[in-house]
Order: C-alpha cells, then sequence, then structure tokens
C-alpha cells in the first residue's frame, strides 16, 4: 500500500516536472521567435532598396555610398531624404554615428576601467559596496532622461566651458552617451577583474612588487580579454543608443570631421523619421534598411564581445 | 519527497498554463472590443487636441469610447490603409500615392476633412533686436544664403539654424511654403518636438527656430511679411483665421469613406460643431473659419 503510494506519487512528481519543463520551453521558444521575426520583418522592409528596380531609381546602394556632384565634402555626401530630388547618402550619418561612439567611449572607457580596478584592487569592501551599486543604479536611468539632461543642462554647460559655435554636437552627445556606457563597461571589467585568480595576485605581491604594479601589470593584462569584451559590448550600445543622441546631437546631418558639428547618427535617423515617412515609399525601406545595417552591425558586435567573455570564462576556470 | 514542493511545483505549472490560456482568450475577445471603440491615430502635433477632443465627446456620451494615439502623420495614414484605426490625424495632406493606397485596398474614397488651423511661429532668442522677417528672408537664412544676423538688421553673429524633424508634418509644411521646396541648409538641427526647438533657441542668442505658435519663456516670436511691401503680421488668432498670417497650415481627420462606425461618424460631427471648435482655441491652435466650417458640417450631414 505504502509501495504504491509513493510509486504514484514519483509518477506525479515526474510528470508536473516534465509539463513545467515543457511550458518553459515553449516561453523561452517564444522569445528566440520573436526575435527571428523582428529579424525577418527588418530584412523583409529593407530588401527592396536591394531588389526593386523602381525603389532603386530613387534609393540605391550607389546612393547611399557614391558622393554627388558638389564643391566640398558636405554637399557631395547629403542626407535630405524629404526633398524634390531625395538624397540618401549614408555617409553623414555613419560618419555621425563613428563621432559620437568614439566620444563616448574614449570618455567611457577610461573612468569605467579606472572604476572597476579601484573596486576590485584597492577599494576597501565598504567603499566597495558603496561604488558598485552606484554605478550599475546609472544603468537603470532612462535614456530619455540622459537625453533630456543633456539637452538642457550639460549642453548650456558645455556650451558655455568650451565656446561651441553649435550648442548641440558630437562632443556633447558623446559625453552624454558616455553615461550610459560606463555600468556596462564597468560591470563587465570588474567581473573580468574580478575573475582572476587570487593565487596571481599572491604570486605577484609574494615577488615584492606594490599592489599598484600587481593591479597594472599583472591583474590587469590578465583579464585584458574582458576587458576588451566590455569595450566591444560598449561600442554595441553606443551605436545602437538612440534617444540621447536624438536629443543631444542637434541631429544636422552635416559631412565633416569637426566634432565640433552636429551631427546625425544612423539609430536617430530612424526615430526622427520614422513615425511620418510615406508608408512603402523608398524613403521608408531606407530607414528599414539602416535598421538592418544597425541590427547586423549590433548583433555581430555584441557576439564578439559574448563569445569573448564565454572564452575567458572557461579559460580561468581551467577549462579552455 | 514533501508535499509542499509537489504543491509548489504544481501551482506553478498551472499557473503558466492557466496564463496562456488567459493570454489567447483575451486575444480572441480584443476584436469585438474594438468594434466599440473608436481609434483615432497620427500626428504629434494634433495628439493633444485630439485626446481633448475625446475627452469632452466621452463624458457628452457615456458608452463612448475614443482612443487617440500620436506616432506621427506618416503612422495615422500606414494604419488608415492597413485598417487599423478609423480615423487618422494628419498635419500634413495626404500623399497621392497613400490615397492610391486606400483606394486600392478598400476600393473607397479617402475622405479629407480639415478640423482646424495651425500657425506657424518664427522664435528668436529673447535678446535679438530682430524682430520681422519677410518669407524670402526666411528663405534665404534656412537654405543658407544668409549666415549672419547683421544681413537681416541684427547684430554681427552667426546665424544657428533650428528645424524640427525632417520627415514631421511641420517641417514638410515650412519646407514647401516658406523655402518652395529648396533644400534646407545642411547645418540646420532637427530637433524632436516644438518644445526642445524652443528651448534650444531661447538658450542661444545665435538660433532661429520654428514650431506650432507658443509663448515659451526666453523666445521672441517674430512678424513674418508675405513680401517686402507688405506689413508685419503677428501670428495671432485673429490674423491666423482670416488668413493675414502667412505660415498657416490645416490640420487633417482622414477617414476611409464614411466610417462604418455611427460613433465615429457623430464624432467628426461634433469636432465640426461650434462646441468641438472651441475646444480647438483652447488647446492652443485656431479654429477654422465660421464659413468653412459651416460647409464642412453640412458635407457630414449629407454622408449620414
Amino acid at each position: 500500500m505504502r509501495e504504491g503510494q509513493n510509486a504514484r506519487e514519483e509518477r506525479w512528481r515526474r510528470r508536473s516536472d516534465r509539463w513545467a519543463h515543457r511550458v518553459i520551453f515553449v516561453l523561452s521558444l517564444t522569445a528566440i521567435m520573436t526575435i527571428v521575426l523582428i529579424f525577418i520583418f527588418i530584412f523583409r522592409e529593407a530588401l527592396p532598396i536591394l531588389t526593386n528596380p523602381e525603389i532603386q531609381r530613387e534609393a540605391s546602394l550607389r546612393h547611399f555610398f557614391h558622393p554627388m556632384e558638389g564643391p566640398d565634402l558636405a554637399s557631395r555626401y547629403m542626407w535630405q531624404p524629404v526633398a524634390l530630388v531625395p538624397k540618401y547618402s549614408l555617409i553623414p550619418l555613419i560618419l555621425g554615428t563613428l563621432k559620437t561612439t568614439l566620444v563616448a567611449l574614449g570618455i567611457a572607457a577610461p573612468l569605467a576601467i579606472a572604476a572597476a580596478l579601484y573596486t576590485s584592487e584597492f577599494a576597501p569592501p565598504r567603499i566597495r559596496e558603496l561604488i558598485k551599486p552606484a554605478i550599475e543604479l546609472l544603468a537603470g536611468i532612462p535614456s530619455v532622461v540622459l537625453g533630456f539632461f543633456a539637452l538642457i543642462v550639460l549642453a548650456t554647460w558645455m556650451h558655455r566651458l568650451f565656446g561651441f559655435e553649435t550648442r548641440l554636437n558630437a562632443i556633447t552627445a558623446g559625453t552624454a552617451l558616455a553615461l550610459a556606457l560606463i555600468p556596462i563597461i564597468y560591470t563587465v571589467s570588474e567581473d573580468a577583474l574580478n575573475a582572476v585568480p587570487r593565487s596571481l595576485r599572491e604570486a605577484s605581491l609574494a615577488l615584492g612588487a606594490t599592489r599598484w604594479q600587481t593591479a597594472t601589470r599583472v591583474v590587469l593584462p590578465a583579464a585584458s580579454p574582458g576587458v576588451f569584451a566590455s569595450l566591444v559590448l560598449g561600442f554595441g550600445r553606443a551605436v545602437g543608443e538612440t534617444m540621447i543622441v536624438l536629443m543631444a546631437s542637434g541631429n544636422a546631418a552635416i559631412t565633416s570631421w569637426r566634432f565640433t558639428d552636429s551631427v546625425r547618427t544612423l539609430a536617430a535617423t530612424i526615430a526622427a523619421e520614422l513615425g511620418e515617412v510615406v508608408f512603402g515609399s523608398p524613403h521608408y525601406h531606407v530607414l528599414f534598411f539602416i535598421g538592418a545595417l544597425l541590427f547586423v552591425v549590433t548583433f555581430a558586435v555584441n557576439s564578439v564581445g559574448v563569445y569573448i567573455i564565454h572564452r575567458v570564462q572557461l579559460r580561468l576556470r581551467g577549462e579552455r | 519527497m514533501n508535499a509542499n514542493s509537489r504543491w509548489s511545483r504544481i501551482t506553478s505549472s498551472t499557473i503558466a498554463a492557466v496564463s496562456i490560456v488567459v493570454m489567447s482568450a483575451c486575444s480572441s475577445r480584443a476584436p469585438s472590443e474594438r468594434a466599440r471603440a473608436v481609434t483615432v491615430k497620427g500626428s504629434d502635433t494634433m495628439v493633444i487636441l485630439g485626446q481633448r477632443w475625446a475627452e469632452i465627446y466621452m463624458q457628452k456620451h457615456p458608452g463612448a469610447v475614443i482612443q487617440v494615439t500620436g506616432g506621427g502623420s506618416g503612422t495615422g495614414i500606414a494604419a488608415l490603409i492597413n485598417g487599423t484605426t478609423d480615423i487618422a490625424q494628419s498635419s500634413r495632406p495626404i500623399k497621392p500615392s497613400e490615397a492610391e493606397q486606400v483606394k486600392a485596398k478598400f476600393g473607397v474614397d479617402v475622405i479629407e476633412t480639415p478640423v482646424a488651423l495651425d500657425g506657424l511661429a518664427v522664435y528668436v532668442h529673447e535678446s535679438n533686436p530682430v524682430s520681422e522677417l519677410s518669407l524670402a528672408q526666411l528663405k534665404a537664412i534656412y537654405t543658407g544664403r544668409l549666415t549672419n544676423w547683421k544681413e537681416v538688421g541684427g547684430p554681427d553673429l552667426p546665424i544657428v539654424l533650428y528645424s524640427r524633424e525632417n520627415n514631421s508634418g511641420t517641417y514638410v509644411y515650412f519646407k514647401e511654403h516658406v523655402l518652395e521646396n529648396a533644400d534646407f541648409a545642411p547645418t540646420t538641427q532637427t530637433l524632436p518636438g516644438t518644445a526642445a526647438v524652443i528651448n534650444a533657441v531661447a538658450k542661444d542668442p545665435k538660433a532661429i527656430g520654428y514650431g506650432g505658435v507658443a509663448y515659451g519663456v526666453g523666445i521672441k516670436t517674430l512678424k513674418i511679411k508675405k513680401d517686402d511691401a507688405s506689413p508685419a503680421i503677428a501670428p495671432t488668432l485673429e490674423n491666423v483665421a482670416t488668413g493675414r498670417y502667412p505660415i498657416s497650415r490645416e490640420l487633417y481627420f482622414y477617414t476611409v469613406g464614411k466610417p462604418g462606425n455611427p460613433v465615429a461618424r457623430d464624432f467628426i460631427r461634433w469636432v465640426l460643431s461650434p462646441e468641438g471648435q472651441a475646444i480647438v482655441k483652447e488647446v492652443g491652435y485656431y479654429p477654422l473659419p465660421e464659413e468653412k466650417r459651416h460647409e464642412l458640417a453640412r458635407r457630414w450631414e449629407q454622408h449620414e
């Protein structure tokens, strides 16, 4: 009797287990399917750029990358999608994206890596417990709030400080963007630094190295693939970030090398224009092409970052 | 084996299963819900106006449900084409290609109903001594031919150009009617929304910007001359309604023929009534001239 009840209970348990397993599997599949469907949708809408001759007359790869006739750089590559003769050069947008990304990484990388090195190697536990959550809290600020802050406050400060000709420009937008990158770079770098085995540090200190020497010449090089991965992930975020640059960059599509000019990024262009675009027009498909471009770039960059992190974890666990 | 964990496992899988069933049940029930609610979608310029209309209308007609969302004029018209909205709000006239898509899909012509007027104001920093510009000067400034304030009677400072996003109805209107379809100078900065433009202009003595009529702190609204000989006109209620102010435009409702939903038809008639038009003024836009309003209202009566 007792035996029979136990067996029944056991069966029950297995069955409910199996069901729970299936439900969770379906739910996780939904998440993947969503990504796949988004992927398919974006690429389907971008495809006419490559296949539809009627659309190609106005917008094709040639229009995106080839220079037009013009006296200077800015007039050879123009983004003027709403015009009698629409001009769809992606060069100013790509240049703008690279400029803000470069500024953002240039500011965020040293700050975030230094903070990670400090909290993992030097900070007493109490201060560490204060700094770590504080920086991670920065990741929780909605990017529209950061953008608004940049537009209203940061731009005014920097305008006064540096006397830019245009108040909103690549440097202002990049600085605001850096605030969004710091928590990403910090968190991933800090994990990488923490994952360096204690034995390395102990060996270095035992050989007479100072803590500073240990941190910069032993721990940091050992964690360098992880730190590099953090920069890669930061790059991916900077390229795809929309709201901050939309609000703080001024959005003028100028083809120039000057960082004090206003810039228009790929992501901000989609955000600003998709809402009002004529459905099914060449412009509409161009915006989806830009979306596909961003999707591919950020997907590739993030994959590289995640792959490096994975490799580092295996190596540090000695599994390689 | 303790009963507790077994139960928690069973309940968790049950919750998961039930929630899936509930979710699918909800989605299958949605169409009948939607049949009663009128959806209004489109122009961000008009979203507050539309919401105010809907709010007052629903107060007066308990049981009617009107949902107003923004997203942009193009989004609203796309939704009309896709059949996911009853009324599209737009701050630009529908494009022929879009009207054709409606006709091809539903076999009915799209109906255009102007519902309000909007004057586009041009603003500069309050410290700027320039107080009026002609349309020709505005065009020269925004196409990049005039680049210094001293060329229009101001201080010796470069002009910094601000504009709305390059696809908004406001931008398109300005481009067509002020720039006469010439391209904006590439240095023109485009900002999301009139509020952002006003804010940027208020902070920059070199700036010029345009957008809906608004009274912000730190900016000055310019008077506009149609040509060098005509008087400079301020965008006041009277000047816009009479058409004396040179940069004003109509705001539209678009519908696929006469909407099948009686609430939608009644809502449009009410918007065209003196009561509906009074709200236009409240929100900060300009009501239609009385004659035009009468004609449109009559047209909607005939549609019945």
